[in-house]
């Protein structure tokens, strides 16, 4: 992969949303571990809605770190087999 | 809140779960498990409550796990229809196991229990365990580890088994079997996450030598599981108010980076490396847990063991339970290297 096509903007993308997330969480740590540990109402959505968000935005960061470091799968994805093929 | 549920951040606490996170998120994403059983003992070590410490490692799972699939999932290896069979029955499975766990604490209280987990390490880990070496053993010997993998006796058997009505097919992992036999893998699968908070070392050698299903699908459908779990799991303890979201937070920051690595290898690697990686760490974490099997039995006066001893049995067993993952971590590495190697000298 040349060092044009390397996802340099998804990586800054994901970069700025996954830091985003981590300095609301850490700024604001008292005011975070009171309310997400209630247990009345739904407030067990928080941590649960916190995880999706921070693993979309630090999932893609780190996907894009390591193809940008060259660290990237060697094999060509396999096709789905058919159901004859399953059978024999 | 209750504050004394939740520990101060110190920079030690938080090197070592950066440390312990990165490590076993790149076992996670190569074998499709790993971590739970440092991670769990290792932030109750840091003064974690026990039940946050378990819901707090539930919670950075399934997210890891989620990413771990997706990427898998991009490079063919991932059955998603196996892994919700196989979740919906493991479900079965954790209910039930909680319900034993339950039981045994209230007749034998903490040393019961934790003697009841310990048992179930060794006796299932070692079983397991070494048929796993075994078969790499035998892949190794017979010059095969390029090869495709064989499909064992076993799991012919129960492709051949046609029960009308019940019968299933799995694309990916290249096999049609009835649902029968998945609803007993599955239901193991959920025990053993139960007591040992590590189902896939059931799981993944299940779908492996029962239902026939290659290593590196086996491995990556095990994440579809441990989401699915891990989600259910986190929404329980949630709404009890256990989740210490900062933690869990802090291991997903370097697990992610772990798990994208651990995905990656395995498209370097040879399929039969998943069993070496399994295999090792399973037998290491099995002797981790006989090692204190001793310090329960004299808490339940079946025998006498000095505090002393104890506290040295314990820092032995913790040991040798990072020393697992370390292990398996530099066996993924290094394999990771030599296919990177190969690679490059064949392009």
């Amino acid at each position: 992969m040349t060092d044009a096509a390397k996802p340099w903007s998804k990586l800054v993308y994901y970069g700025l949303g996954s830091a985003a997330c981590y300095v609301a969480l850490f700024a604001n740590e008292q005011a975070v571990m009171a309310t997400f540990t209630r247990t009345d109402g739904v407030y067990w959505l928080l941590p649960v809605a916190t995880a999706f968000v921070i693993s979309y935005f630090h999932g893609g960061f780190t996907g894009c770190f390591w193809e940008v470091l060259g660290v990237q799968a060697k094999r060509p994805v396999p096709k789905d087999v058919t159901e004859a093929e399953v059978e024999e | 809140m209750d504050p004394s549920l939740f520990i101060e951040l110190t920079f030690p606490s938080v090197a070592f779960l950066l440390v312990v996170g990165f490590i076993g998120g790149l076992v996670s994403g190569f074998i499709g498990s790993g971590g739970a059983f440092v991670l769990t003992p290792g932030m109750m070590s840091l003064g974690v409550p026990g039940l946050v410490a378990v819901a707090t490692n539930i919670c950075h799972k399934f997210p890891k796990a989620l990413v771990g699939a997706i990427k898998r999932h991009r490079y063919g290896q991932v059955d998603i229809k196996l892994g919700l069979y196989m979740a919906s029955t493991a479900a079965l499975g954790m209910w039930w196991g909680s319900g034993i766990q339950k039981s045994i604490k209230a007749a034998w209280g903490e040393a019961g229990s934790n003697l009841y987990v310990s048992a179930a390490f060794v006796v299932v880990l070692t079983i397991v365990g070494l048929f796993v070496l075994r078969d790499a053993i035998r892949i190794h010997r017979a010059g095969e580890t390029h090869d495709e993998e064989r499909i064992g006796n076993l799991a012919r058997w129960v492709r051949s088994v046609e029960i009308p009505g019940t019968m299933v097919t799995f694309h990916v992992a290249r096999t049609r079997v009835s649902f029968l036999f998945i609803l007993p893998l599955g239901f193991a699968t959920g025990l053993l996450a139960s007591i040992i908070a590590v189902g896939g070392f059931v799981g993944v050698p299940g779908m492996m030598y029962v239902l026939g299903a290659p290593g590196l699908v086996a491995s990556a459908t095990e994440l579809v599981i441990a989401f699915v779990m891990g989600l259910g799991g986190t929404i329980n303890f949630a709404m009890s108010g256990f989740v210490d979201i900062r933690l869990a937070m802090l291991i997903l920051l370097a697990s992610l980076f772990g798990i994208q690595l651990g995905a990656i290898g395995t498209t370097y690697v040879r399929p039969y490396m998943i069993k070496v990686v399994m295999a090792t760490i399973m037998l290491i974490v099995a002797a981790s847990r006989a090692i204190v099997v001793p310090v329960y039995l004299s808490q339940l006066g079946h025998m006498a063991v000095s505090d002393a001893t104890a506290g040295v049995l314990k820092v032995v067993s913790f040991a040798f339970m990072v020393a697992a993952l370390a292990i398996g971590a530099l066996i993924i590495i290094g394999a990771m290297v030599r296919g990177h190697r190969t690679a490059v000298a064949a392009a």
